[in-house]
């Protein structure tokens, strides 16, 4: 509540974490799990979003692409080549799995940058079940394909005999933090930057209030919103990139866990 | 300056707490705290996830992905049946250019035996004309050395006449008895030394 204090002592209101607020569509009330809420409408402006790139964009299906069917055969081929550069000829098997997951949590953090937008991405429950999925998707496909020798992945060989139990201790806690890091830093990165933005953005409100004062302040903040903004566009393809190629050395290590 | 900013600064809560009076319940719910940590958000958000990423793995596994896939290894086939085409087309033109050599080449062996030939056949004219001439030119010389060796035997003779006759007329002049015999062998081997 410092930041409300904050705000009524100046005349300025600042609500950066509003944006995060998960709200039903219709109406008000108690969000409960089946509630359409606007987590709802992202999610599927999210699928719209990649029915249209993927889809409609192909619709041609012409041996000399249109715009939109080179972007999609660009996103196609950008994930194929990171899956099967590094999680080797098999892992392409699962190239669908990637390239939906690519595809989420790209439009995901694109389309909470629309202002007025949610961003799913933002949310620790929506990165902690991906993270958490990719965690445990990949932790069954390393025990089938390999067997007890997944536990390879721990043991390492190449080290001396007697530090290999400490390096196992910490191999065995990497490998548990993996869905922690990997889901806290997409959703740490989104609520960042947008909280950042919406920060910036209250201070551009000073100059109704205090012309003066404002009239330093805001420009400042205005190019400051649009620096950032700049700068989140880079981070949402950043993180979904990062996103996708940590799956796929995740997956990596789980079809070819000897170091 | 701060009693004008703190003026300002109630007028303008006034303000806000008025609008925010207006407006619905839900618009102007604030978050306490951060709304990621709502644990009651979290069933709804999950359901919802799960649904979506149902239908978005639906539409990219089942369609897009196909179909990006047929079109990316149709354009391969293109690719690779045109470089195919124009690689026999290059072999085609490099057939023809070796059948055009092998022409020139058949063309200049048979200029060659041509002027082979005609050469030849000129050389074969050109020796019997030689030959027929030095035929006629040593018939001709035969001929004339026939006549020269006549004449000269005849001039001989005369000679030889006049000189038997010259000496027997000397030799009735001086008187004496000609003997016709010994005057011959004298004329000849007078003349033997003279015709040398």
């Amino acid at each position: 509540m410092a930041t409300e204090a904050h705000g009524e002592a100046t005349g300025l209101s600042f609500h950066p974490m509003d944006q995060f607020i998960v709200r039903p569509l219709f109406g008000d009330g108690d969000v409960h799990w089946y509630t359409p809420s606007n987590v709802t409408l992202w999610l599927f402006a999210i699928v719209l979003a990649t029915l249209a790139l993927l889809v409609l964009g192909t619709r041609g299906r012409a041996i000399v692409p249109s715009r939109s069917q080179s972007m999609a055969e660009m996103s196609y081929g950008m994930i194929h080549k990171m899956v099967g550069d590094i999680a080797g000829k098999d892992g392409l098997k699962y190239f669908p799995y990637i390239m939906t997951l690519f595809m989420f949590v790209l439009f995901a953090n694109f389309l909470g940058l629309l202002p007025m937008a949610f961003t799913v991405t933002s949310h620790i429950a929506v990165t902690g079940f991906l993270a958490l999925a990719v965690f445990l998707t990949v932790t069954v496909i390393g025990f089938v394909k390999n067997g007890a020798h997944f536990l390879d992945l721990f043991w390492v060989r190449s080290a001396p005999l007697a530090i290999r139990p400490v390096l196992a201790v910490i191999e065995v806690i990497s490998y548990f933090v993996r869905p922690l890091s990997l889901s806290i830093r997409l959703a740490g990165n989104m609520i960042a930057g947008h909280a950042v933005i919406k920060v910036f953005a209250g201070f551009a409100a000073l100059i109704l209030i205090n012309p003066g004062l404002g009239a330093l302040v805001t420009p400042v903040s205005i190019l400051a919103v649009v620096g950032m903004y700049a700068f989140e566009i880079l981070v949402a393809f950043i993180q979904a990139y990062v996103f996708t190629i940590l799956t796929c050395v995740y997956l990596k290590d789980a079809l070819h866990p000897s170091h | 300056m701060i009693s004008l900013l703190q003026e300002a600064a109630t007028t303008a809560a006034e303000h806000t707490e008025s609008v925010a009076s207006s407006v619905a319940h839900g618009e102007t719910e604030t978050a306490t705290g951060l709304p990621q940590l709502d644990l009651t958000s979290f069933g709804n958000q999950i359901f919802w996830l799960v649904v979506a990423m149902v239908v978005l793995y639906w539409i990219v596994a089942k369609v897009a992905l196909p179909r990006i896939g047929a079109v990316l290894s149709d354009r391969q086939g293109a690719i690779t049946g045109d470089l195919m085409a124009a690689e026999e087309f290059k072999l085609k033109a490099k057939e023809a250019e070796a059948a055009y050599d092998k022409a020139l080449a058949d063309a200049r062996t048979e200029a060659g035996k041509i002027v082979a030939a005609n050469r030849a056949d000129i050389q074969k004219e050109l020796d019997a004309a030689i030959a027929h001439a030095d035929a006629e030119i040593a018939a001709r010389t035969a001929e004339s050395e026939g006549r020269i060796r006549q004449i000269r035997d005849s001039a001989d003779n005369d000679a030889r006449e006049v000189a038997r006759d010259v000496t027997a007329e000397l030799v009735r002049a001086f008187g004496g008895v000609v003997d016709q015999g010994a005057v011959d062998q004298a004329v000849d081997s007078r003349m033997k030394g003279a015709l040398q």
